[in-house]
């Protein structure tokens, strides 16, 4: 059906996750609210998938429901091939041992009254990953040193509150590796911290990603930290719900064929203060962002789309389908016209090296 | 026309005292009590110029000191903060005020007639029991004669100009309104008697991306067409490269960089700016070589002997953990604006690839 189930992924390995179809709606007074409509996506191990988005866009919704907190409304999440909605109580739990959310407050997410030998200790030691006291601190300290918080034996003692928000951070990561996980969901994670730290805590996630084959489903607001961290594996653009474009993330980055997509990507200011003011910039025609309550007819961008076409876009729910080899849009516009359309208009006023 | 646009940025040129900065800040120091007697100084003797028309970045990590030199600025420090040293705010009428002389009755004046400040977490610096239309009143009773006639005229010129609709927007409690439309409402309403100087402090963190790009192309308009001068703060460098002309970065409570802002990104002469600036992932091009500063900014209340960014810099030498260096001029480079406080700013050089392939992927 759509451009998404039709390439699914690198031939010959079996995707660790796959939401098929997956849709969350949210029954309040207002009515139905469709935070994820009908979205598909595969995760492959070791692999990188960026989801970004604006807030509202239903990024956190998709991710809860990857990681088994929420139950989708319709559609197939599967874990290494198996619905896990349709597991039996035990392989569900070997299941959210294999899958581990990483949140975006280390303020939040880590128990202020435990130590971080506690906390990570905990978890071993529930699951049966290690037999003794012993083991477990040992094991701890090995996570520890894992996600550079070096030398272990200054922090085991240490209380959250003693430790800065990057550091908070690495011992939610290396809780997170406490029982071996085979997919890391990291929502936002490192949005919290200073720019100067959120490079080293990538670069650490990075190494996990390379040296224990760790898959990430990775969601982020900001483009440039998809761009850094998923270079090399593929990003899916969220808004309203649906997924409006798709590909490689240096396409995604470079080359986006959707309206939306090239709208974030001219959005963001650069660190370059003559490219920053020369940089084209497409303006959109409403700055209002729908509610999910009312969605616009046909494509929900089109209020604001800068291509939009009466009669077109309003009409039908354009489908994801691929632009160019191994990206795809939602756009009905771009899939007419193909992506000649596109590169002889806006992008042709940016500046060239 | 009307208030607005009488002022517009060439009038704001010819005001008195031609080539003086409107804001003067020497020897700034902020001192926060810490409990038993105990200080912490936040702000350690910063001196920054601030030029009509001019628009400055302070950046820099949390903690190092940015919100604090604002606030000190407005005199809006809390209860615990004490400000010293000199700052002169210098009236277009070729009056000179002591800011931290100001008491009562002038204070109020000098703050939102003169200077104004619009506050990061836009939800936070409204009442929110309190319609924008009554927020608007009671900023322009508390200030100025006008009747409420001429306040609803101001308040809806302004709006507009920050492209929002004011029958819609003066009759909405706060929680009615988006972030951005908060954050523009703010910008509106510091702008309602007419300051001179605009401080922002994080103007548009916690924003979606194109809700940041529209305050940010608002914040353009705006000060085109009422030429006031701006300080704003942010840990967001490719926000000060787009918005300032000037860059100042603060580290441990100084300012250990200084300079325009091509000069700043280009030619960073400072071992943190340098880092600062290979921490941020450009949009465009190829992958980039990145880079963290390791470790973190130090405890205030126990700074490393010498120069405070020594225990991170990759440039230190023993010579570093001797004496905190001062803000010089760098001298081998065309201009005088651009100084440094590093005594190896010689060695600091940023290598930037030029950005390649920006329509094809690679």
């Amino acid at each position: 059906m759509s451009a998404l189930e039709k390439s699914p992924e690198t031939a010959g390995r079996a995707p660790l996750m796959t939401l098929g179809g997956v849709s969350q709606v949210f029954h309040t007074k207002a009515g139905p609210i469709r935070a994820v409509d009908n979205i598909n996506l595969s995760v492959n191990p070791g692999e990188v998938l960026c989801l970004v988005g604006e807030s509202g866009s239903g990024k956190t919704t998709a991710a809860r429901m990857a990681a088994g907190l929420a139950r989708p409304s319709s559609g197939e999440v599967a874990f290494d091939g198996t619905d896990i909605w349709a597991l039996k109580r035990d392989d569900f739990t070997t299941f959210r041992r294999s899958v581990q959310y990483v949140h975006q407050d280390p303020y939040a997410s880590l128990n202020p009254t435990r130590t971080i030998q506690q906390t990570i200790t905990a978890p071993l030691l529930k699951h049966g990953v290690v037999k003794t006291k012993k083991a477990a601190v040992e094991r701890a300290t090995e996570l520890l040193a894992k996600v550079d918080l070096t030398p272990p034996e200054n922090y085991l003692s240490k209380y959250p509150h003693q430790l800065s928000g990057g550091q908070r951070q690495r011992v939610a990561v290396a809780r997170a590796l406490t029982l071996d996980p085979k997919l890391i969901i990291a929502d936002e994670s490192t949005s919290m911290l200073d720019v100067s730290i959120r490079i080293s805590v990538l670069a650490m996630l990075g190494r996990l990603r390379d040296d224990l084959g760790v898959g990430f489903l990775f969601i982020t607001h900001d483009l440039a930290i998809a761009k850094y961290f998923g270079w090399h594996g593929k990003t899916a653009v969220m808004y309203l719900g649906r997924i409006v474009e798709f590909g490689p993330t240096p396409k995604i980055i470079n080359a986006p064929t959707h309206p939306y997509t090239r709208a974030l990507i001219d959005a963001i200011p650069e660190p370059d203060p003559d490219l920053t003011k020369t940089k084209g910039r497409e303006s959109l025609r409403s700055l209002e962002i729908p509610s999910l309550a009312h969605l616009p007819s046909g494509c929900t961008f089109h209020p604001r789309c800068p291509l939009f076409e009466d009669g077109l876009c309003d009409g039908a729910v354009p489908e994801l389908v691929t632009i160019r080899s191994g990206q795809s849009a939602a756009c009905h516009v771009v899939a007419r016209d193909g992506v000649a359309a596109l590169d002889d208009e806006a992008r042709s006023d940016e500046p060239r090296a | 026309m009307s208030t607005v646009t009488t002022t517009s940025s060439s009038t704001r040129a010819k005001r008195g005292g031609e080539g003086k900065p409107l804001l003067s800040i020497r020897d700034f120091k902020v001192e926060y009590r810490t409990g038993s007697g105990a200080t912490v100084q936040a702000v350690r003797g910063v001196d920054l110029d601030l030029f009509p028309g001019e628009s400055v970045a302070l950046v820099g990590e949390s903690g190092c000191g940015k919100t604090t030199l604002g606030l000190g600025l407005l005199r809006l420090l809390p209860r615990l903060g004490h400000a010293s040293g000199q700052v002169t705010f210098n009236r277009g009428d070729g009056t000179e005020i002591d800011i931290l002389g100001l008491d009562g009755r002038d204070l109020r004046q000098f703050r939102w007639r003169d200077a104004a400040m619009v506050f990061q977490g836009a939800m936070n610096a409204f009442n929110p029991v309190l319609k924008i239309r009554a927020h608007m009143h009671d900023t322009m009773r508390a200030h100025t004669k006008f009747t409420k006639q001429e306040i609803e005229d101001r308040a809806g010129e302004l709006l507009r100009l920050v492209r929002l609709e004011p029958s819609r927007v003066m009759d909405s409690y706060p929680h009615e309104l988006s972030g951005g439309m908060r954050q523009r409402v703010l910008i509106a309403m510091s702008l309602l008697l007419e300051p001179e100087v605009l401080i922002l402090d994080e103007p548009t963190t916690a924003l979606d991306i194109l809700t940041q790009r529209s305050v940010v192309d608002v914040l353009h308009e705006v000060r085109e067409r009422l030429g006031f001068s701006m300080i704003f703060i942010s840990h967001d460098l490719s926000l000060a490269a787009e918005l300032a002309d000037r860059v100042a970065t603060m580290y441990a409570g100084r300012i250990i960089e200084t300079g325009g802002v091509r000069d700043m990104f280009y030619r960073p002469r400072h071992p943190y700016t340098l880092g600062l600036i290979k921490a941020v992932p450009p949009i465009v091009g190829d992958l980039p070589d990145m880079e963290s500063i390791p470790g973190g900014p130090p405890s205030l209340a126990a700074l490393p002997p010498g120069c405070t960014f020594n225990p991170r810099c990759k440039y230190a030498t023993e010579e570093c953990k001797e004496e905190d260096p001062p803000l010089l001029p760098i001298t081998d480079e065309p201009g005088d604006a651009h100084e440094a406080a590093c005594i190896h700013w010689k060695d600091v050089h940023l290598q930037r690839e030029v950005p390649s392939d920006l329509g094809n992927a690679s």
